[in-house]
């Protein structure tokens, strides 16, 4: 009857009471919303490499290596010859390995030189493997496998020809020596999406004419080019598969301490839990900012509870005249408190659901970041407790105050 | 506020005269337990409110006795049976006398003429003088020894007060409750088996404050 009695009280005073609500709605989908990006960029960042051992490149940082090689943001700062490729690859530990060139580009699209190999070794979100939704893997030199973001973005189909430009944002085009697009990749929701595969000689072909990063006069035909040898004299980094992961550590050292070059083979979860730690800070900044819009909308509702109190009296008058000891009317403003906050904090949950449900699609198309619609978990269920918790603590105030009121007024109210 | 002595008898009403801010208040407080006596004693139905705790007061108010007011009497989002129901919540005891709590509310709502299907109204909705009768029956309900109305007839019109009043009278005439009526107005007193004004028991004090 007193649970009735309250949401018949808060129904009176529907619209108050609505905004109160509302506020906390809202406040705890924008609290869940940034842990939902927060926790799907992890995953989805996570999920971008699995089953490679270690990469290696050219010494610099374990974040930077991994984030141009597997991520494509930023550049190598130098390249790995392929002398040390091939003495890495030889060794015994290694079961596979996947050369990748960087450095060209495609219109927005970077360019990525690789062996066929990588079609069967990349793997993303646990075991998944690279699928072509149309077309197949490269067979000639100057075939080109582009991913999903790649074809949707540019309207590209099986068979249209590609000129691919030197250099990231650059002017100079490698026109004499156009592609053809042999295949399309499923979408991945990984970089590999938002790049053009080629073969690694044929990175060599088109800079067959370039010097020092300049292309010279000559224009060597292209059968000539196809007759030559065009394995090429450097990389930008690999990836490692190892026998037995007991094996990745040895290995590891084994690469860091290479005499002939400066390399470095970093894990890639090792490298990413390094990654976490830097944006860590910007993410817990973020929650908190969050956290304390929460806290905002119970500061508004203890607002709301304070200015009805003075409205209110008569009523505390009746319930005292009734019986109830003021103790009860503090339960009372306290219970009317927690049923606001648990409301709001239910239509918040059922609130983030419908705006993932709608934003999702639009979210993976710019930002490649595929959020997971799970049914609730203790999270949510945590999150629903603590503010209801919170606007039990913070409703106290008011309700001390109503306390002191129906203590002094008793069944008579002056005002 | 001083009262040396002041007693009603059981079953007997009582009207008590007297002017605004004559201490009206604070006597009826003291009765209903809101408010400790600082010196002697006050006995409802042979209960010495002095010898309780605040919390054991409260409920013995929800037990013993029946309170209506000038006017706002009710809890106007609740419906008229929850605002009948509301002491019984606090008092057990009262609750088991009133008996099935849904057909005591009907023949409640009934004898004091309140419209069909009055209980599941919402008590906002109701005109003042239907709202005093909800108040009546909800002070009747599970008979208390005791009713303390405080000038319950004042917000109605002189027509309405007269049918007010003789239902209140057979209600509790019926139940052997007594009432104690606190009005300004002489013009109720031949309803009642005794007058009282107020300066006549009470010497009141003020202090400068």
């Amino acid at each position: 009857m007193i649970l009735r009695l309250a949401l018949g009280s808060l129904m009176a005073r529907a619209l108050t009471v609505g905004m109160t609500i509302l506020a906390i709605a809202l406040s705890v989908t924008l609290f869940l919303g940034v842990e939902k990006i927060r926790t799907g960029a992890r995953t989805s960042f996570a999920d971008t490499i699995s089953g490679t051992d270690l990469i290696v490149g050219a010494r610099s940082g374990s974040v930077q290596l991994l984030l141009y090689s597997v991520f494509r943001i930023g550049n190598a700062t130098n390249n790995v010859t392929w002398q040390s490729y091939q003495d890495i690859a030889a060794r015994p530990e290694v079961d596979w390995s996947v050369p990748i060139s960087l450095g060209d580009s495609h219109k927005q699209f970077r360019v990525m030189g690789t062996t066929p190999e990588f079609f069967d070794r990349y793997q993303y979100r646990g075991d998944r493997s690279l699928r072509f939704e149309s077309g197949s893997g490269l067979s000639d030199l100057y075939d080109t496998v582009i991913g999903a973001d790649v074809a949707a973005t540019l309207g590209y189909k099986i068979g249209d020809p590609i000129v691919i430009a030197h250099g990231l944002a650059s002017f100079t085009e490698h026109d004499d020596q156009p592609f053809r697009i042999a295949g399309i990749l499923e979408k991945t929701g990984t970089p590999v999406d938002r790049t053009v595969i080629v073969g690694l000689r044929a990175i060599e072909a088109i800079h067959v004419d370039w010097q020092s990063g300049a292309k010279t006069r000559n224009t060597t035909p292209v059968e000539t080019i196809r007759q030559m040898d065009l394995t090429p004299t450097a990389i930008t980094a690999a990836l490692i598969g190892t026998k037995s992961r007991l094996q990745i550590f040895g290995l590891q050292r084994w690469i860091n301490e290479y005499p002939e070059e400066p390399l470095l083979a970093v894990m890639p979860a090792v490298a990413l839990q390094e990654l976490w730690q830097i944006v860590g800070i910007a993410e817990t900044a973020l929650l908190a900012v969050s956290g304390m819009v929460v806290m905002t909308a119970l500061l508004g509702m203890m607002a709301m509870i304070f200015a009805s109190l003075n409205e209110r009296r008569r009523e505390m008058a009746i319930w005292r005249a009734m019986g109830a000891s003021p103790a009860t009317i503090l339960g009372l403003l306290v219970l009317e408190a927690m049923l606001m906050a648990a409301i709001g904090a239910a239509l918040g949950i059922a609130l983030i659901y419908g705006l993932l449900a709608i934003t999702r699609p639009y979210i993976d198309a710019s930002f490649g970041i595929w959020l997971p619609i799970d049914p609730p978990t203790l999270q949510e269920a945590s999150v629903l407790a603590g503010v209801i918790l919170a606007a039990a603590v913070s409703s106290l105030l008011p309700a001390l105050r109503a306390y002191r009121l129906s203590l002094a007024d008793g069944m008579v109210v002056k005002i | 506020m001083r009262c040396p002595a002041f007693e009603i008898a059981k079953g007997e009403t009582v009207l008590l005269l007297g002017e605004s801010g004559s201490g009206k208040s604070t006597l009826l407080s003291l009765i209903c337990g809101i408010v400790a006596a600082q010196q002697g004693h006050i006995f409802v139905n042979g209960t010495e409110l002095g010898g309780l705790s605040a919390g054991k007061r409260d409920r013995f108010r929800a037990d013993q006795i029946g309170v209506i007011f000038q006017q706002f009497n009710l809890l106007p989002y609740a419906t008229v049976a929850d605002n009948i129901a509301l002491p019984l919540r606090f008092a057990p005891e009262r609750q088991r006398r009133a008996g099935n709590m849904t057909s005591v509310i009907t023949d409640l709502c009934t004898a004091l003429g309140l419209p069909k299907g009055a209980p599941q109204m919402k008590a906002g909705t109701l005109s003042v003088g239907q709202q005093q009768r909800v108040a009546v029956a909800r002070a009747l309900i599970g008979q208390p020894p005791l009713i303390i109305a405080d000038e319950p007839t004042s917000a109605l019109d002189a027509a309405t007060q007269a049918g007010f009043l003789s239902l209140l009278f057979h209600q509790v005439r019926s139940a052997g409750t007594s009432l104690l009526m606190v009005s300004h107005d002489a013009r109720l007193s031949e309803h009642f088996d005794r007058v009282v004004h107020l300066t006549d028991i009470t010497s009141t004090q003020r202090n400068a404050t």
